[in-house]
């Protein structure tokens, strides 16, 4: 094994953790709040994508703006799905899972409806890369996820840990009833949480528009992975998700490039279940309340 | 005592309507009897997918009706079809005895299966079922040996013709025709197309309507089977365990252990789906068993309501019928599954029951599901 090989994979892994973080935080983010697992995120993620899509290619219009205008139709889109199915199902998570399913089938066939099922490319946002020695670099555009996606899980941290919104997110995280009693209206939270896990997947969907090929069925490696990253983390535990993102982003990049992907997609999914058989309450998470 | 006077009621009712009830089955036959010929070839072998499907999802019931709900049901039946085709192909097994050998296999896989998923409950279950299956769906993408890779294997071999010379004499009193060696156009019992020969054949010609018999009859005995159980008393241990499994433990129920016949039993008639839908395709690919299809049997089971026996096979029947009829004619392809997941939402949020809900009226409507 080649040094700058090794120094290659891990700085695609890190690039690779750090999107995968950003959906894998929203997923947790929503279930914390809702008790609902939302099989949809990947479609929102896609959802993003296409946006920004629509804005530079279609509209020609600047990038930037297609990426602020993902994040604000994407958290509207789980403003909607909060509003209009999960408050419903608050007693019923499996009920609530279901629906996902249903908004994924919708946004899936729309997208193939809107943009059909030919994968498309953004054209270069930023040129070129930084070379590290010998034959490793990173383009700019993927450094641009990293840095990116590293500000917004900070800015993430700061405003659960010092902001009162904050402060009620985890409250009802932790016990949606005593919350309740506090004074603290359940709604209102779960409707910022599941905006706020919403507009995370449209960042990253946003962001990867300049790295992977578009199209309608790019979100379901990108929920398979986080649902593997989620149950590894311990479900409902954002630090947790944000170092398993690292753990399996590492453990998959390494895989594909020294064997192939499928081998990477069934290590993935055998570490998944040894989390389950082992101990189901991952890494980070804490035994759930009967 | 509400349970028990509605019971009561609902026979008394029962034995009112047995003439009715009578009739509708007789019914029933003879449509499933005569429905090959009033289709076009292309028809049939959508009608002899819709029957692999009811079996699909009529065995998918007997594993929620203890409450658990697996992501890994389609993969199931998929072992059931490579392992019905290879034990066809690869080790010459006849191909009854291979969709039988694939059954048991499903059967199997899902008993191996069961010792890590069952330490897993609720959605920690549903994800690692859905797990543990793409693991297998995607060996069967790794493997070109001797599963065939990502192509899958094609040319699984048919059923064979089924030689009724011997019956000839008995034959020649149902078709009515004295001697009845070479004439053509003959049915046996007066359904089967028989060949001058009298041979029925299942090949490609005449696959559907023989074929579609083939499997009506396999998927009828499987239905009463799968019906026995659920009102036998291990069925209303099933019903008992998703109910109360702590009241149940405690009463001295192995509820783990009828949990795992559970999952075997209604995995075994997935297999033998499976072995149908692979014997009668004539191929087998990892694609057919993806997560995409088994997002297709929560619909079927959840629009049709999974509180009886009918909903599910209500549910495959309607939604088939819709897709087939409705939304193929209007030609909105690319939108076919944005119908499915409105009609999924809606019947989630307002048909909490089914569609089999629907007619059974709010009278016999029994206590809630617990939400899980």
């Amino acid at each position: 094994m080649e040094l700058a090989t090794l120094l290659q994979t891990a700085l695609n892994a890190l690039y690779a953790s750090s999107y995968m973080a950003l959906v894998a935080v929203g997923l947790v983010l929503i279930f914390g709040v809702m008790r609902i697992v939302n099989f949809a995120h990947g479609e929102l993620y896609m959802l993003g994508a296409f946006t920004v899509y629509a804005v530079a290619v279609e509209w020609q219009g600047p990038f930037l703006l297609g990426v602020a205008l993902a994040v604000v139709l994407v958290a509207a889109v789980g403003l909607v799905m909060e509003r209009g199915l999960f408050r419903p199902m608050r007693t019923n998570p499996l009920g609530g899972l279901i629906l996902s399913i249903g908004v994924l089938l919708i946004l899936q066939a729309l997208a193939v409806e809107r943009f059909g099922i030919r994968a498309k490319d953004l054209p270069p946002v930023i040129d070129g890369g930084i070379t590290f020695g010998t034959g490793v670099q990173l383009a700019w555009e993927r450094v641009l996820v990293i840095v990116v996606s590293a500000a917004v899980l900070v800015l993430l941290y700061l405003f659960l840990r010092y902001t009162r919104i904050g402060w009620a997110l985890r409250a009802c995280a932790q016990d949606a009833e005593a919350a309740q009693l506090q004074g603290i209206s359940i709604n209102r939270t779960a409707q910022i949480a599941v905006g706020l896990g919403a507009a995370l997947a449209g960042i990253a969907g946003a962001l990867m528009a300049m790295n992977v090929p578009i199209e309608p069925y790019m979100g379901h490696s990108i929920i398979v992975a986080a649902f593997i990253v989620i149950i590894v983390g311990g479900i409902g535990s954002l630090e947790g998700a944000v170092v398993a993102a690292g753990l399996y982003a590492f453990v998959d990049t390494f895989v594909t490039t020294y064997t192939d992907g499928t081998v990477a997609d069934i290590v993935g999914l055998l570490l998944m279940l040894l989390v389950l058989v082992v101990k189901p309450t991952g890494l980070f998470g804490t035994r759930e309340r009967a | 005592m509400a349970t028990v006077a509605g019971s009561l009621e609902r026979q008394a009712a029962g034995r009112g309507l047995s003439l009715v009830a009578a009739a509708g089955w007789i019914a029933l036959a003879a449509g499933l009897l005569a429905l090959p010929h009033l289709l076009s070839i292309s028809q049939r072998e959508v009608a002899v997918m819709l029957l692999v499907n009811v079996l699909l999802v009529a065995s998918y019931r007997l594993i929620t009706l203890t409450g658990e709900w697996s992501l890994g049901h389609v993969v199931t039946m998929g072992v059931g079809a490579y392992g019905s085709a290879l034990l066809a192909s690869l080790a010459g097994f006849p191909v009854v005895l291979a969709m039988l050998g694939g059954a048991l296999i499903a059967g199997f896989v899902a008993w191996l299966l069961s010792f890590p998923l069952f330490r897993m409950k609720g959605f920690y279950f549903l994800i690692g079922s859905f797990a543990a299956a793409e693991v297998i769906r995607l060996c069967w993408k790794k493997f070109t040996v001797p599963f065939g890779g990502p192509k899958g294997l094609s040319q699984v071999p048919e059923l064979p013709p089924l030689d009724l010379g011997a019956l000839t004499g008995w034959l020649s009193l149902q078709l009515g025709e004295p001697g009845a060696g070479g004439h053509s156009g003959a049915y046996f019992l007066g359904l089967l197309p028989v060949h001058e020969d009298l041979v029925i054949r299942f090949s490609k010609p005449l696959f559907t309507a023989n074929y579609y018999y083939f499997c009506l009859l396999v998927v009828a005995v499987s239905l009463w089977l799968l019906w026995r159980i659920e009102r036998s008393r291990i069925g209303m241990t099933f019903h008992a365990i998703h109910w109360q499994d702590s009241l149940a433990a405690s009463v001295g129920v192995n509820t783990r252990g009828y949990r795992t016949l559970a999952l075997v039993v209604g995995s075994v008639f997935a297999g033998l789906a499976g072995a149908l839908m692979a014997h009668g395709v004539g191929s087998v690919a990892p694609g057919r068993f993806d997560v995409t299809q088994m997002v297709y049997v929560l619909i079927w089971v959840i629009v049709g309501g999974t509180a009886t026996f009918a909903g599910p096979i209500v549910g495959v029947v309607v939604l088939t019928v819709l897709n087939e009829v409705v939304l193929r004619e209007l030609g909105i392809d690319a939108l076919r599954p944005a119908v499915y997941g409105a009609i999924l939402i809606v019947s989630v949020l307002f048909l909490p029951q089914g569609l089999e809900g629907l007619w059974r009226g709010r009278r016999n409507r029994p206590a809630k599901r617990r939400s899980t």
